[in-house]
């Protein structure tokens, strides 16, 4: 029998950025918040040992247990789905500060195309284009959304400098660019000599001391390049258990607890009134009563908790209709890897989001007319720093194992250098996520179950960028460059990208989207879903930015229906 | 004795242990107890006669040189020789066994990888396909039982010998039909069997020697990998390749 807890005026489940921003944010208005979080409270504190590859890089300490809970994956409708027993294609966060504490924190906006993607396509190219896909404006433009992106930028002290083709900026970046190393200026020289404009990749690793809005004070980060699956040391990365997390719980207003694991949004089909959860630690359930429910619990979670709650209309992949569930997109990534065999960089160096981009042939910022696909991708080169387990970048001819792989891993461990894309990903009608029918978490709620595969746009989009960012890498004057794989069929086990969206996308009509522009549900007018899985695309960034931009404006619009109730769009 | 010479007897020491491991396998010796006493004891002797390399004073015993899962010397010696192959000593650097890879692997086997405790591991089990993943019911440590006692019933059968007593390119084929996937194997298939040996392997190579393995920060020292460092903020931005002595986490407590 569940304990039914006095009734608050928020309750906030998973307590990551989105999370703690809407903390933030609402316990300074004097909003009472409940946050409820599955895994334990951590910070910079619980950090002082982590330069250890193998207990965070490899076995991914930060990342969520698998053995209570995973999604189900198959490539296509037909197959069994089968749970993802193992982490690898991405890696899911788990905790207080959910995958902020282990990002990397490349932070980019999504370009203007992005969010009206559907109509600049058309009107551009004509419907022919977008065939097949199921792409959709996001109910929202980038000039509108501009502000939000600079709130979270503040709050994260993101260092950077204004791309030339990227999206145009009211105000400059809070801090400067991250340290221009051999590397990035390699690829810089490289890029402009081709036509292209680098610039330095926006970054969540401090610059410099920096103190955001909320008076969380950053310390400057020092290159140790332990950042991406680690906790940072030094307070010097932007994660929320020190940019937002420390002042959400010094207004008073908000209790953030542990160990809670939300099975249920309770609701009378129009409302919510509350949520039931599980503690996971002592098994002991309860019933939390609040005004307003708010789902902070990335992609897949967000999606499942409606599945599971049955709020909102599950999507159906037959007819393209319905919402919940709908549009999953991940990323594609084409990259090429240059083996230097004269030269030897400091690899092991870095930071989580060091790197240079180049925005040419992202987004429509190039001539569509011609080519078999829409949007493009930013291609960078990353110094996030090489890890010797992890890191054994070889020539494609050299075997996997025995002398020759010892020999080559260990000499091109600081000669080979690699580029990267972010490419961006449509939805199709067929690519989705719904429950499993089989398949159980610990506490008996049905698995998520992923259904996704690349498309021939996604092909397309892959060969194309692959062959710009060869002819970058070629520019860099490498001994030889490795030839890419085909993408063929979307494989859940080496690692790819955390960067998963969709499934409760946000739109300017109640028919096609689950979410209106202030991530307020359509079908109830209580309840808030935040994150990526408000994304109808993913576009050609990272998404944290574009991520952060939409929970500010939730976080105003929730302040607003707090005071005036109703729709809010 | 100087260091060189210290580490020359402790590598000739240990190949003591590997060679007699391969006669307990022979059957040489005899199997069972008697042939556990003896691993046990050339274990022993190896260790006194080494200062461990995983400290940094003198007369230490390389505790960390002790099996914690394996209990059977004729099975640990496939390992050994296996991990062997894949990471082999040449004019690069030590090979798996001077690093003691074979040990690191032996820990993680007896802890939380080896029993898959932070995996999804209920049932039902489907065989999935190729992009499905990892979809089997066995957990990592009898994925090395099953597949470590087959290396050996392949080798018996095609050479009639035991897997450690084979020439190099001998063990190099039978491994390279297991990675293919040619070996039917109870529970696994022998490709998902070799990939996790594989990787355990070079885990053992560069982890940080805290878990048994990259002795002496060996493995690190041959990428030029300097470990766990506070700060490149000084040398980041240098165009010169800039060599650092490693560093351990042993120095959080040093």
């Amino acid at each position: 029998m569940a304990k039914t807890l006095p009734k608050t005026d928020a309750v906030v489940v998973g307590v990551g950025w989105a999370g703690g921003i809407i903390a933030a944010e609402l316990g300074k208005q004097g909003i009472k918040v409940v946050g409820l979080e599955r895994g334990k409270e951590r910070g910079v504190k619980d950090f002082y040992v982590v330069h250890d590859e193998l207990r965070y890089g490899i076995r991914y300490e930060l990342m969520q247990d698998l053995s209570k809970e995973t999604i189900t994956f198959r490539n296509q409708g037909k197959e069994r789905a089968l749970p993802m027993r193992q982490l690898g294609s991405f890696l899911l966060g788990e905790g207080l500060g959910g995958s902020g504490v282990h990002w990397n924190g490349h932070t980019y906006r999504f370009l203007p195309y992005d969010f009206e993607i559907k109509s600049q396509t058309v009107k551009k190219y004509g419907e022919a284009k977008i065939k097949g896909l199921q792409v959709q404006d996001w109910g929202i433009t980038y000039d509108e959304l501009e502000p939000y992106f600079y709130e979270f930028e503040k709050a994260a002290g993101i260092g950077g400098e204004e791309g030339e083709l990227g999206p145009k900026r009211a105000n400059p970046f809070p801090n400067p660019p991250m340290k221009e190393t051999p590397i990035t200026a390699r690829f810089k020289e490289a890029a402009k000599s081709l036509g292209m404009k680098p610039y330095h990749m926006p970054s969540g690793n401090m610059s410099q001391a920096y103190e955001n809005q909320y008076g969380a004070k950053l310390a400057p980060c020092q290159y140790c390049a332990f950042c991406e699956r680690f906790g940072c040391e030094y307070g010097a990365k932007a994660d929320p258990t020190v940019a937002v997390i420390p002042f959400a719980k010094e207004t008073g207003n908000v209790d953030i607890r542990n160990f809670a694991n939300v099975t249920e949004i309770i609701h009378d089909g129009k409302k919510a009134t509350g949520v039931r959860y599980v503690d996971v630690q002592t098994k002991e359930e309860f019933i939390q009563p609040a005004e307003m429910v708010i789902l902070t619990s990335y992609v897949m979670n967000n999606t499942r908790l409606l599945l599971a709650s049955k709020l909102g209309r599950p999507y159906n992949p037959d007819t393209g209709t319905g919402v919940i569930g709908k549009n999953y997109c991940y990323q594609i990534l084409p990259g090429s890897a240059g083996f230097f065999d004269e030269e030897q960089f400091n690899t092991f160096m870095g930071a989580g989001a060091l790197g240079a981009t180049v925005d040419d042939y992202n987004g429509d910022n190039f001539d569509h007319s011609d080519l078999d696909f829409i949007h493009g991708g930013s291609i960078s080169i990353n110094q996030s720093g090489y890890r010797p387990i992890q890191y054994n970048m070889v020539p494609t001819d050299t075997p996997k194992w025995g002398s020759k792989f010892k020999e080559n891993s260990i000499k091109y461990f600081t000669r080979a250098l690699s580029i990267g894309t972010q490419g961006a990903s449509m939805p199709v009608q067929h690519n989705y996520m719904d429950l499993d029918p089989s398949y159980k978490d610990a506490y008996g709620l049905p698995l998520l179950r992923l259904t996704y595969d690349f498309t021939e746009q996604d092909k397309n989009l892959y060969n194309y960028i692959g062959k710009i960012s060869d002819s970058i890498m070629k520019e860099m004057g490498p001994a030889k460059i490795n030839d890419r794989q085909q993408l063929e069929h979307y494989d859940i086990v080496p690692y790819q990208t955390t960067h998963n969206t969709g499934g409760v996308i946000m739109g300017a009509e109640p028919e096609t989207s689950a979410v209106n522009n202030y991530m307020q549900m359509w079908e109830a007018e209580n309840v808030f879903v935040i994150g990526a899985s408000a994304f109808p695309h993913n576009g050609g960034y990272n998404p944290t930015g574009t991520v952060g931009a939409l929970a500010y404006r939730a976080a105003e619009g929730i302040i607003k229906y707090s005071k005036e109730g109703g729709l809010l769009a | 004795m100087s260091e060189h010479e210290q580490k020359q007897e402790s590598t000739m020491s240990r190949r003591r242990f590997i060679r007699n491991s391969g006669l307990v396998a022979g059957g040489l010796v005899g199997g069972g107890i008697l042939g556990g006493l003896i691993g046990a004891n050339m274990n022993k002797d190896d260790a006194a006669n080494d200062n461990g390399g995983h400290g940094n004073g003198h007369d230490q015993v390389a505790f960390q040189q002790s099996p914690l899962y394996f209990t059977n010397p004729e099975i640990f010696g496939i390992l050994q020789a296996a991990v062997e192959r894949i990471y082999p000593k040449d004019e690069n650097g030590p090979g798996a066994n001077d690093l003691d890879v074979p040990f690191f692997i032996d820990r993680q086997l007896a802890g939380s990888w080896g029993n898959n405790t932070r995996e999804y591991m209920q049932g039902p089990f489907f065989p999935g396909s190729n992009f499905q993943g990892y979809q089997s019911p066995l957990k990592r440590h009898e994925v090395f039982d099953v597949g470590l006692a087959a290396l050996q019933t392949y080798s018996n059968d095609k050479h009639k010998k035991p897997f450690a007593e084979l020439e190099g390119e001998q063990q190099d084929e039978i491994l390279t039909a297991f990675e293919e996937d040619k070996v039917k194997l109870r529970g696994v298939t022998s490709r998902t069997f070799f990939n996790i040996l594989r990787a355990a392997a070079i885990e053992g190579v560069y982890a940080d020697p805290a878990y048994a393995g990259n002795k002496n920060m060996e493995g690190w020292k041959m990428k030029d990998f300097p470990g766990h460092q506070m700060s490149y903020i000084n040398q980041i931005e240098s165009k010169k390749f800039v060599e650092i002595k490693p560093n351990s986490l042993h120095s959080y407590t040093s």
